[in-house]
């Protein structure tokens, strides 16, 4: 027999040890979300995937679903929440997507687009952070970075060449590379890395390769965000 | 026609794209002119703002004169609205800000050979550049954003007549977006 639980007033069913974004997903409901990625296991930092469980808030990544559990998550409360956060993420960092060669395959606009965002209402941090270009095929650009740790994990779980890491603490969390220059060439990362291609934003780029796909016609030129997850989970399979 | 709406228009560190984009609703324009009266803007070159029921500003503020314009469409605007990347969030100019304003101007004016001999303009008739490059909302109230490097014909054009009609406007998916 099936479990579910009840999300926005509909049956998700789901089995043993998901979670509700899993199921959800799965089930072709959409919830919003950055650092969730269908291959790694969860983080839970962005928080963007916050539901309402029997009432009480949740990150729904990595929240285990369990049966009959009330799952609130297209409500304009949470919607308002997400937005905020994602205008936080917004100022925080250094995001000019005119000139940003990931702007139209960029998982935060093409979520900031679904949320309706027009502005980020908060005052711009414009911090100061440094492009590393050493690599000879890749440019690191940590002014986009949202901390979501895919490239962490990509390339600790998956790569096992633990390219990358989240040192600081809070306010002063950032993004590194672990060598002993702090730098992307002095490390083992080649393009054949998962940890490659799994950036959300524009932080890891391919060199040479700007502006092939002009602005225009790229990913979420053509589906919104909610599409690409469902064409990404049915890829999968 | 009586009662028409009174518009202006101001481009402050931009590029003039918002306004060229604005010209690009082509005959639009026709219907547009119906039922707006244009007051301030480089459309017709008035130098003096009247009191407004909208203001549309392209460009973020990069120096004191932009504070000066801004405030002043604020006090005579009763809609007042964002218009494209660098109003709403600096855009292209604020990719100075992680740069200190003293290294910049001493690169521009005294390290490059041949311009100004050597020296940091400082004529009084300059506005002095801020410290960092602002968008508009961390001045004064905005009432509505229009996102886009430059938001599309369509966009501006859905944007007003949505306002005209005395409704939100709203930009559909299609129509929003930040490049």
């Amino acid at each position: 027999m099936t479990e579910t639980f009840r999300l926005d007033g509909t049956d998700v069913p789901f089995e043993a040890g998901e979670t509700i974004l899993q199921a959800a997903l799965k089930a072709g409901r959409f919830i919003p979300h950055l650092c969730h990625h269908p291959e790694f296991r969860p983080h839970g930092s962005c928080k963007l995937c916050t539901v309402k469980v029997d009432g009480r808030q949740a990150a729904s990544c990595t929240r285990l679903a369990t049966s009959g559990m009330k799952v609130e998550s297209e409500t304009e409360e949470l919607n308002a929440e997400r937005l905020a956060l994602t205008q936080m993420l917004f100022v925080e960092g250094n995001h000019f997507c005119p000139s940003c060669e990931k702007s139209g395959d960029c998982q935060l606009q093409a979520t900031a687009y679904h949320l309706g965002m027009t502005n980020a209402h908060y005052d711009h941090f414009f911090p100061n952070r440094p492009l590393d270009a050493s690599h000879p095929d890749f440019l690191l650009d940590f002014n986009r970075c949202i901390l979501c740790s895919l490239c962490v994990r990509a390339s600790r779980d998956i790569d096992n060449k633990n390219v990358f890491g989240l040192a600081g603490r809070g306010m002063a969390s950032h993004l590194i590379v672990n060598s002993k220059s702090g730098k992307l060439v002095d490390t083992d990362f080649s393009v054949s890395d998962k940890a490659a291609h799994v950036c959300p934003v524009g932080v890891i780029l391919r060199k040479r390769q700007g502006f092939f796909i002009p602005i225009g016609s790229r990913t979420f030129d053509k589906k919104t965000i909610k599409e690409y997850v469902d064409t990404r989970l049915g890829e999968e399979d | 026609m009586d009662n028409k709406l009174k518009v202006a228009t101001a481009t402050l560190a931009g590029c003039f794209g918002c306004h060229m984009s604005f010209l690009d609703i082509d005959e639009r324009f026709f219907e547009l002119v119906k039922h707006v009266e244009f007051d301030r803007t480089p459309l017709t070159d008035i130098k003096v703002l009247g009191e407004c029921d909208l203001g549309l500003i392209e460009g973020g503020l990069c120096n004191s004169e932009n504070v000066e314009v801004l405030r002043q469409f604020r006090r005579q605007c009763r809609i007042l609205v964002s218009v494209g990347a660098c109003a709403i969030n600096g855009g292209l100019p604020a990719q100075r800000n992680p740069i200190p304003l003293s290294v910049i101007l001493d690169e521009i004016y005294l390290g490059e050979a041949g311009i100004a001999h050597g020296l940091i303009p400082n004529d009084p008739e300059l506005p002095l550049p801020l410290d960092k490059v602002h968008p508009l909302h961390e001045v004064v109230k905005i009432d509505y954003f229009l996102p886009g490097c430059p938001p599309s014909a369509d966009a501006i054009w859905t944007f007003l007549t949505e306002l005209l009609a005395g409704r939100e406007p709203v930009l559909g998916t299609e129509l929003l977006h930040y490049d």
